[in-house]
Parts: C-alpha cells; structure tokens; sequence
C-alpha cells in the first residue's frame, strides 16, 4: 500500500538528455513566471506605471523631441537635435525597465517577508529553476512596456511630421542595452534581496544598483551625443563595448545569483543585523586554526604546514590564470611597443654611464633605507587596493590592476630592444628582486581574484557567505603568511642590491 | 517499512547548534508527535526532511530517498505544512491550487479532481473562487493543508496543523489526519496542542535544545516518566486509619477523607486483594478507578528532568 503511495508521486524529474533536461527545467520555470506575471499585472501599483511609461510617455517624448529639434534648428544646431531623438529612444526604453528593479525586489525579498517562499520551496522544483522563473517574471512585465514604448516613439516619430529614420544598427544597439540593463538590474536585486529580509531594506541596498546604473545612463548619453560614430551603419563603437561589459556583468550576476538562490541561503538568513564581532571571530579563528585537527596552531611551524599551505593549496587555480594574464600582459606591451605610433626615440648607441652615475647615489645607506620604505609602501597598498576592489568586481579589479605593470615592463623591454641597447641591465633591474617579488605579486593577485570570485561558485556544501568568510580567513592567512614577508624581502632586494647589480651590468659601481 | 528514517541528524548556524543528532524512525501509516518549547529545533528537523535545510552532519531518508542525494525526489513525496501558511493573496483559491498541482505535475483534469475533492473535505467548497485574502485565519490554515494534500503523498510534514481553527475545523483535520493514516500515510507533526498529538500520535518524540529527550508511544513515556498507573479508591463514606489498614498491599501516595491513590504495578493482582481488604473491613466502596495520565504531565515531567530538576520523587519506576 505504501510504495503504492510512494508511486502515486510523479518523480520523473530526471529528464534525458541535455535538450530534454533545458527543456524540462524552462517549463519548470515558466510555471513560475506565469503566475508571477499574472500576479503582478493584478497589482495597479505595477499596472499605472507600465501604462503610462508606454503610451504617454512616449508621446510626451515625441513632443520633447519635436520641439527641441525645432528649436536647435534654429540656432543652426541641428545636429544635437538629430542625436536628441536616439537619446530620448533610450530615456523611453529605460524608464519601464528601471520598474524590473522593483517587482525584483518585491519577487524575491517580498515573498521572503511574507512568508510565502517556503511552500514554493517545498515543492520539487529545483533552485536553478525557481531562479528563472522568477528573474523572468521581474523582467517580461517591464520589457513588453519598455518595446511597447520604444515602438511607440518610433512610430510616432518616423510617421509624424520629423520622419525620423534611424539607423537600424542604433536602434538594435538600443533594444540589446535596455535588455541587458533589465538583466542586471533583475540579476543584482536578486543579490541585494538575498542579502536581505525585509523589503525596506532590500530598498536601501538596492541604490548600489541605481547608482551604478544612473552613472552607466549618464555615461551612454555621452556616448551617444558625442562619439565620432553616431552615423556609422555598424552601430556606435562605444556602446557595442558597454554592451559587452554589461553581458560580462549579467553573467558573473546570473553565477552569483544562482549560488545564492538557493533554500539554504534563502530560509537560513533570519536577520539583517550585522554580527561584525561574531564574523570577526569566525574569520580570525578561521586565520589561526590547523584544518587538520581543526584547532589554533601550537607552533609557527604547525601554522604554515596546516593552516598557510592549505589556503595556498586552494588558490592554485587562480594563481595559474594570475600567471597567464601576468603573461599575456607582458607580452601585450611587448606588441605595443613594435607599433610605430607607440614607439620612443632613444639615443641607441649612447652609454648608459650617466644613468649609472646617477644611480650610484642610490646606493648608500641613507638612501636606501628611505628607498625600501617607499617600495614597500607602494607594493602593499597597490595589493591591497587591488584586494578591496577585487571584492566588489567578483575579482576583475586585481587582474586589471597589478598585470599593468608588466604591460609597461613589456613595453620597456621592446623599446630597448629596438634601440639595439644590451637589455641585461633590465633583466638585472627586474630579476634580481624580482625572483621574490614576482611569485610574491602573484599569490597576492591570485588570493585577491579567489576572494572576489568565490562569491559566484560557493565550495560544495557552503553558503555564498561561509565560502567568503573562509575566502576572507585564507586571504589573511596568505596575507600574513607569505605575502607581507615576501614584500619586506622583496623590498629591501631591491632597495640594498638591486641598484648595486644594476650597476655592475652597466659597468660602473 | 519505514518511511521516514532519521540517523544522527545534525544542523549548526554558524556557531549556534539547532539540532544535535537526532535519530528518529516513522513506520508507514503512523503518525509521529514532535514536541517542544520554541527554538527547540522542531522546524529546523522539518526542514532538512524536506530538504529546505541542508544538514551539517547525520543523514535520512524520506520514502526510501536520500535527503541529501536526492532532494527533488524527497519533495515530490511530501507534503508539507510550514510554520507560516504563506498563501498567495490575491489569487483565488481554485488559480493557487491550479498553480501548486503544476507544479507537481499533475493532469489539469487530476489537479481538478483532487483540489474540488480536498476543498469539499474541508468545508472550503464554497470558498474556491474568493481570492484569499478575503479568507480568514482558519481557512487560510485549511486551505495551506489541501495544498500540502493535493499531490496526494505519502509523507505528510505538518507544523501546526490546527492553529487557528475553531473547534470544529480542528476536528475535521485531525479526522483527515486518522483517516489519511488508514490510508498509510505516514505523519510528521510538530504542535504544541498536547492533546491533539496524544490523541493522534503512535510515537512521541519531545525535543529540547535540539536535541531528543523523549521518544516512545505515549504509554511507555507515561510509564518511564510519571510512573505506574496511579489508581483511586472512593469509598462510601469517611474512613480513619485505612491507609494504615492497607499499607503492606499498596504505598498510598495521597488520601483524602473518602479517597486513596496508589501506584499499581500490577493492577491485576494489588486491586482485587485491596477490594477484599476494604471489604473485610466492612467499608462500602463507591468507584476503583485509574486516574488518567496526560501527555501533559509526561511532557512537563520530561522538561523538568532535562533541565536538572530533582526528578520527580513519587515516580516508581
């Protein structure tokens, strides 16, 4: 009688096949957004807005446009009246679009706060497929209205008295920004809501989406009055380059947002109280203890074998890739310095005496004293830039920030190089400290891109926010560990004997 | 068979212990009782076995799946009743309904058929096209109890099941809950209504601080926490020194002007030589009765104990 029950079940979840799997889990989905959708086309403080954003506003920005063109015209400046008209295309697209936010937000933290998430959650569905449903669901109301408007606009322009005709590669351009801004927006609300348990405070953090994207606004009207382009039937270069960065930003969201859209993380928050002393304690404890025997390391000796090599031992991959983007650096500025446009004049066949006349002043104690403290310094405040900022670009910033180094290092090596000038004096420049703080450099970048990445793949087993107070532990680990004693050497290397075995190549010392 | 198996369950937050290995077995057909003051981890237990929760250690298995292996599987075969009944407001009860039999895919034509059937067994017939925010508290409770019933599985969890129900709801649940068990569906229900669960419960288990301090059927806990059965002796008319009369047969735990009670151990012996007893000494008795234990008591009695009380010193056994 029981397995009778068990199978009155339907469990045939597992579908065959890759095409089949999509296809299953995209009908999941969809049972979500339709429900969703129609729930918010029953709610008039979404209905008004949507309305009015797609068949007024648009008319009033064709009158806008109508009389500014008009009115530029007769100033002779008719040209900022042709880019007006775009420009307002995308104001019209944007404004539904910027409503995703908020049905976003009442979707996930909304649902959260009213408690009715965890039935949804008992259900068989899996995370994956409660995510799409839902970020569908934030997105179709606001861009039906935001192609609604913008179909609107055109055709009240190009069949009104302006007969406007646009280029069809703008207005792509147009329609593609709108929809990955609707992406973002609905991608990063997912972040903010999961972060949160109330929808008031949902709100507060949500400006750290309006903001970036009220700048992002600012910056494609820019582009759109001024880029020398704006005519070309190829689109403008410039927004063709947002589009991709903004494609890049949806799907590290899209990864974050699916790590975090989960029943653990969803039901296990119960507060948004920050327990800064508690997340300290965890972290520090976190920085001190033997993974092995999961307890504070008794000796130095015990803390690197069991506490220092492990956090290494998990930034292996991310200091390979630091390793090739290190690389690809170099040899970019190597390339760059081949170009004729990029290239110096450098006397080719003088001596370098005068430069080792002047580096010899380098070489005296007093000097290098106040030479190490400025490497030093300067090493470690451009790691720890790169390590605050890799946190808040899921680790982009450190593999921005510390390989442009080495572009200019590339660079320099082609022009002497190209000057004919023995190069050994570089290698000896570089090397000599280099051997230390070249891999010290690497470890840094590679825990800076561990700690911004492991946001968007959580370990097996831990939530978003375990995986990154552990990131968080390890950074410090290394930090204390390896990198700071790797800078005090690297540092006084090249402070005390660098210049000295510079100078020896250059024959003079 | 056993359809809910739990071993050594466990759950940490952060640094906070929710559920400290918990082992618990549920036989097909029956209806387990959890018990215990708030934060004691009764909805935390639930939902690992509904797989919301991923546990920090300890493993189940819900209808033969693993909880942590195959969660989507787990949930198909449960239906579960959350703490909080989180209906959609502003659909109608026949569209919510329609939209959780989705997603349980189920035939438009069964989802039909099982949500008109449920709404009738529950009184809510009338009530299928009202949007539910016009429902009241315990029909917005009965009709989260149909959605946890509609895909028909064969393991209920249910926390609360009759909060906020009037009386006669209350029993039209916990008439369904009797009659699903005949029909060998297994229960989880957590509750704070001691009688509801003695009343509906093969199995109780009381948890404290996360972890299980009792588990039994209810006779066994009565027994190893309040003692034998307690029994009264009403006689007649006033009596003196009966208690000493009847010292060697029964130890009195209490008496009154016409009354005794007495621990029995074995009834079916200490009664009879009692009522000879009183009868030899010429006093008419009026009723010889056991004096009903409640979970109730067995519950307090076993709060006490874990909390380092001195235990309960008219306790036999």
């Amino acid at each position: 009688m029981a397995s009778a029950a068990v199978k009155a079940v339907k469990t045939e979840t597992i579908q065959s096949g890759a095409g089949a799997q999509f296809r299953w889990t995209l009908s999941n989905a969809l049972i979500i957004t339709r429900r969703e959708v129609r729930d918010s086309f029953r709610d008039w403080r979404i209905i008004a807005p949507i309305v009015i954003l797609t068949f007024l506003f648009p008319f009033l920005a064709q009158f806008v446009a109508g009389q500014f063109v008009s009115y530029v015209t007769g100033f002779g400046a008719e040209l900022i009246g042709e880019r007006t008209i775009p420009f307002l295309l995308m104001v019209v697209g944007f404004f539904p679009i910027s409503i995703s936010l908020v049905i976003a937000l009442e979707t996930f933290v909304g649902e959260k706060e009213r408690r009715s998430l965890e039935p949804l959650l008992s259900t068989p569905l899996t995370n994956t497929e409660l995510y799409i449903g839902k970020t569908l669901s934030a997105m179709i109301p606001p861009l039906l209205s935001s192609f609604g408007g913008m179909a609107v606009y055109m055709g009240s322009l190009i069949f009104g008295e302006l007969a406007w005709r646009p280029q069809p590669m703008l207005v792509i351009q147009i329609v593609a920004l709108t929809t990955v801004q609707a992406l973002v927006m609905v991608t990063g609300a997912v972040v903010v809501s999961s972060q949160t348990t109330s929808t008031r405070a949902a709100n507060l953090l949500a400006s750290f989406i309006i903001i970036p994207m009220t700048l992002l606004i600012q910056g494609e009207s820019a582009v759109m009055f001024l880029a020398p382009d704006a005519e070309s039937p190829t689109g403008i270069g410039a927004l063709w380059a947002i589009i991709v960065g903004m494609v890049v930003v949806v799907t590290l969201l899209l990864r974050v947002g699916n790590s975090i859209f989960n029943r653990e993380e969803l039901l296990g928050r119960t507060i948004d109280q920050l327990n800064l002393k508690g997340m300290a304690r965890r972290i520090w404890r976190h920085v001190w203890t033997v993974e092995t025997t999961g307890k504070p390391a008794r000796s130095l000796m015990e803390w690197y074998r069991g506490g220092v090599f492990a956090s290494l031992g998990r930034i292996k991959m991310a200091a390979w890739i630091t390793v090739g983007v290190f690389v690809l650096a170099l040899a970019a500025g190597f390339v760059l310095g081949q170009r004729p446009e990029w290239r110096l004049t450098l006397v080719a066949t003088g001596s370098l005496s005068e430069t080792a006349t002047n580096l010899s002043q380098y070489t005296n104690i007093s000097t290098q004293l106040g030479g190490f403290r400025f490497i030093l310094w300067q090493n470690a405040r451009v790691l720890l830039a790169a390590t605050l900022l890799a946190m808040f670009s899921f680790g982009v910033a450190a593999l921005v920030l510390t390989p442009a180094v080495y572009v200019v290092l590339g660079y320099l090596l082609s022009q002497v190089l190209l000057a004919g000038v023995n190069p050994a004096f570089m290698f000896a420049g570089v090397l000599t400290h280099g051997v230390v703080e070249i891999p010290v450099i690497v470890i840094a970048t590679a825990t800076a891109l561990y700690l911004g990445a492991v946001v968007t793949k959580p370990p097996k087993g831990m939530t978003v926010g375990q995986a990154w107070m552990a990131a968080l532990g390890d950074t410090i680990r290394i930090g204390i560990g390896v990198v700071l004693p790797g800078l005090v050497l690297a540092a006084a290397i090249e402070a005390y004997i660098t210049p000295r075995v510079v100078l020896l190549t250059l024959g003079g010392g | 068979m056993l359809m809910i198996e739990v071993y050594e369950l466990t759950k940490v937050f952060d640094d906070f212990l929710a559920v400290d290995r918990v082992s618990l077995s549920i036989p097909t057909g029956s209806v387990l009782a959890l018990l215990g003051p708030n934060g004691a981890g009764k909805t935390t237990t639930v939902r690992m076995l509904t797989c919301i929760l991923g546990p920090t250690s300890g493993t189940a298995t819900v209808a033969g799946y693993d909880i942590i292996q195959q969660p989507e599987r787990v949930r198909a075969q449960v239906g579960v009743l959350t703490e909080q009944h989180g209906l959609y407001e502003r659909m109608k009860a026949v569209e919510y309904l329609d939209f959780f039999g989705r997603v349980y895919r189920l035939e438009a034509a069964e989802r039909r058929r099982r949500a008109l059937s449920l709404m009738e067994r529950f009184g809510l017939s009338n009530a299928l096209d009202k949007r539910l925010g016009e429902y009241s508290k315990g029909m917005k409770q009965k009709l989260a109890l149909v959605r946890a019933m509609l895909h028909n599985p064969p393991v209920l969890l249910l926390d609360e099941p009759t909060s906020a129900m009037d009386p006669h709801s209350a029993k039209q649940v916990r008439d369904a809950i009797i009659e699903l068990q005949r029909d060998e569906r297994t229960f989880l229900i957590t509750t704070h209504n001691l009688t509801e669960a003695q009343q509906l419960a093969n199995t109780i288990a009381i948890i404290r601080n996360g972890r299980i301090i009792a588990l039994g059927a209810f006779e066994e806990l009565a027994r190893q926490f309040v003692g034998e059965p307690l029994m009264e002796l009403r006689t007649a008319t006033p009596f003196n020194g009966l208690v000493k009369d009847v010292s060697d047969l029964v130890m009195v735990e209490s008496s009154g002007d016409d009354w005794i009670r007495y621990r029995a151990t074995d009834p079916y012996t200490t009664n009879p030589a009692l009522l000879r007893r009183v009868a030899g000494l010429g006093i008419d008795v009026v009723t010889l009765a056991p004096v009903s234990q409640t979970l109730e008591d067995v519950y307090l009695q076993v709060v006490k104990e874990d909390e380092g009380e001195p235990t309960n010193g008219e306790r036999s056994g």
